[in-house]
């Protein structure tokens, strides 16, 4: 400890934050030309606020004006009206002043020009004077208002139907980024750029950490999975995870479910064997032959009523009332008759099913996780595990930022979390299981 | 070439009736006579200059409207009708919006909330804007004037209650060269300009007090109040004709040559006047019958 000092805004530290008051203001014009950016901001810290660029757009010609939305804090109502009211003189106002602008929708799929796009940050409008939260937070999407009682929601942008009120243009908008946490916990510590030099035993520890937590407050944690979950043998984990009442919904593709069911049926995946690494004969139809199976069965549940199915990720998830949505893709082979071939169709069942998540863990695949960070809201905590890190770098890049990286083979990170999991809660507490199918 | 028009009222009703800036005394008061032979004989010499005069109605109560500079800002065939922060001088707005309207200009209101006293605040060079504001004007009235009008504005910061319009601190020459005052503004907005304007000739503060800053330009010619001598010796050796004109009835109520007078064809350091001036104008603008068309 160094000092009583408060904490500025960006430094976490476990002494008390004083609560910050915060509003947003706009300026536009020649702002760079003219200095009165850089005017408006040394005034704001001159004064003890301080500021966030939320927005700027940069005028591209000698003639274009440019565009930015600050968020300005200061520790005290007082300070943050005197600061207000002093960078009004030179042109900043409050983006509160004003309700949200809405234009109503003229086709379906498609917003009105001008549209506010959202971010994956809880957001809020202001209608009638009121600010009101936007329910369903979702990145690139638009916000729809409805009437008696006002209400918001995050819509995508196939989901409009003409004659909906969509908010347009940036006034009444107001974006709260992720709180920090005044204190230091083990996801601020792994907030970093991806690394394939974390300790990741702190990391795995933090994660089970996480999972005991939802499953304590009865939270929903979503697993990502792509197939090299099975390929490597670290299907037992998530077994495990799924009968110890760890994972709620799974998220996944034609793939993994199929190389589990193959591994369940045949012993194999991928035509290898998963005991003895072994290649069977005829092993590459066994992934053929069990999709077929599937097919004929009427579905991975029937299977598993039936007595066809009997072990595996994809039965403890039935046994075991974990939701699953499986989205298929263009090179999928059958695909299981579970798999939802419509993308859009897949897109809404995903979005449904991530609504309530406490946590998501995603492990080994890019595809799925990039569209599932997509889907969920910057406060879910997302851990992404994979043995390629342009996978995390990737979803940071499209706007995912609450992901921590954990660059790691598969079967060492399933096996130590699981082994983590036990020796944190050898016991297991409150089952979530679901009757028996 | 067409001909410079400038906008002017006789000081019929001049007079020093408020005290609305730090050189109005109304104790002190102003010389009527006095005060219509200067503006006679500031008349004189840009009509010697070679601009075209038209005249707006002198109103009995309304002693600033002497001032036209601040009727408003003239972009083309559209003008900006000032909104006066002082209510002293509100009673101006609704008499020249008829002007403007009689004469064929588009008007336009100034931006909602925002006080807006046109050239007196706002003044072409080259293809920027320079827009004073805080103590007459609003930056944000700037900012929305300048979207509006598809230009770029540079909205600076007045700090000296004496230097009240930015046109007592700042005079554009040319598109490349202005006269200017830089005490009168905030560091920001001394950057701002020095930024935007290739040379600036800067003025002592005795003739900055002198309202050496208030010029009017019409060509080559640049008239001032007497007493400008030091700017006089730098005007010339750029080779600008520089006119000396006694104005201190004016100055009293804290006006000189440049506030009694609106240049309606677009100011000389507009680069929009040159560019577009002969034949938008011409074809579109009903001007009065003053307005000439000789070379």
């Amino acid at each position: 400890m160094t000092s009583g000092i408060n904490p500025t805004n960006s430094e976490p530290s476990a002494t008390p934050v004083v609560p910050l008051y915060r509003d947003e203001v706009e300026v536009s014009g020649h702002i760079i030309d003219s200095l009165i950016l850089p005017k408006v901001l040394d005034i704001i810290t001159a004064a003890g606020g301080s500021f966030q660029i939320k927005t700027i757009t940069i005028g591209h010609g000698r003639n274009d004006p440019s565009y930015a939305r600050i968020e300005v804090t200061a520790p005290g109502r007082a300070l943050l009206e005197e600061i207000l009211s002093h960078i009004a003189d030179h042109g900043a106002v409050p983006v509160a002043q004003q309700d949200c602008r809405r234009a109503a929708a003229d086709m379906d799929g498609a917003f009105p020009e001008g549209f506010y796009s959202t971010t994956n940050q809880r957001t809020e409008v202001r209608v009638a004077g009121e600010w009101i939260a936007v329910a369903d937070q979702e990145m690139d999407c638009g916000i729809v208002i409805t009437a008696d009682p006002p209400a918001a929601r995050c819509v995508p942008m196939a989901d409009l139907r003409r004659g909906e009120r969509v908010v347009v243009g940036h006034a009444g908008v107001r974006v709260f980024p992720p709180a920090r946490s005044a204190e230091r916990d083990g996801f601020e510590f792994m907030a970093s750029d991806v690394s394939t030099e974390k300790p990741k035993g702190v990391i795995i520890r933090e994660i089970a950490a996480e999972l005991l937590r939802c499953r304590r407050e009865n939270r929903n944690v979503v697993v990502v999975g792509g197939p090299a979950i099975i390929h490597t043998g670290s299907g037992k984990y998530l077994c495990e995870l799924i009968r110890d009442g760890y994972v709620q919904v799974l998220l996944a593709g034609n793939a993994l479910a199929t190389h589990d069911i193959e591994q369940a049926m045949f012993g194999t995946s991928l035509g290898v064997h998963l005991e003895h690494g072994g290649i069977v004969d005829a092993g590459h139809e066994h992934h053929l032959r069990a999709i077929n199976r599937i097919r004929r069965a009427g579905g991975i549940r029937p299977a598993v009523t039936s007595g066809l199915l009997t072990h595996g990720v994809m039965y403890e998830c039935v046994r075991h009332g974990v939701e699953y949505v499986l989205a298929g893709s263009i090179r999928d082979d059958g695909p299981l008759t579970d798999v939802v071939t419509d993308a859009l169709e897949a897109q809404r069942l995903m979005r449904s099913a991530v609504r309530d998540a406490g946590f998501c863990l995603m492990i080994a695949t890019t595809l799925h996780s990039i569209a599932v960070g997509n889907l969920l809201p910057a406060s879910v905590k997302v851990v992404c595990a994979d043995i390629n890190p342009s996978t995390v770098i990737k979803l940071a890049d499209r706007g995912s930022f609450q992901t921590v990286g954990l660059v790691t083979d598969v079967e060492p990170f399933m096996r130590s979390l699981v082994a983590e999991l036990q020796a944190a809660a050898p016991a297991r507490s409150v089952p979530h299981e679901a009757p028996q199918p | 070439m067409t001909q410079p028009r400038i906008l002017m009222c006789r000081p019929s009703y001049f007079g020093i009736e408020y005290e609305i800036n730090p050189w109005m005394n109304v104790h002190s008061g102003a010389d009527a006579v006095l005060a219509v032979q200067q503006w006679e004989g500031l008349r004189r010499l840009l009509v010697d200059a070679g601009a075209a005069i038209e005249e707006v109605t002198p109103i009995a109560g309304l002693p600033d409207l002497v001032f036209t500079a601040n009727a408003g800002l003239v972009f083309r065939e559209r003008v900006i009708v000032s909104r006066f922060r002082h209510a002293q001088r509100q009673g101006e707005e609704p008499h020249l919006r008829n002007w403007f309207h009689r004469h064929g200009y588009t008007i336009e209101a100034t931006p909602d909330g925002t006080y807006f006293e046109g050239a007196g605040d706002a003044l072409f060079c080259g293809e920027t804007l320079i827009a004073g504001y805080r103590i007459r004007s609003d930056a944000l009235g700037h900012q929305r004037i300048g979207a509006r009008l598809g230009c770029r504005v540079l909205p600076v910061e007045l700090v000296n209650d004496s230097f009240y319009h930015l046109d007592t601190c700042f005079c554009p020459l040319s598109p490349t060269t202005a006269i200017w005052y830089p005490a009168a503004l905030d560091e920001y907005g001394r950057r701002a300009i020095a930024g935007a304007v290739e040379h600036l000739i800067e003025v002592d503060d005795e003739e900055a007090r002198r309202f050496a800053c208030n010029a009017v330009v019409v060509g080559r010619n640049v008239i001032t109040n007497t007493g400008c001598d030091a700017l006089a010796a730098q005007l010339a050796s750029r080779g600008y004709i520089h006119q000396q004109t006694p104005l201190g009835e004016f100055t009293k109520a804290g006006g000189s040559a440049k506030c009694l007078t609106l240049r309606l064809d677009g100011e000389d350091a507009a680069v929009w006047r040159v560019s577009t001036m002969p034949s938008s104008v011409a074809a579109e603008a009903p001007i009065s019958e003053t307005r000439s068309t000789t070379t």
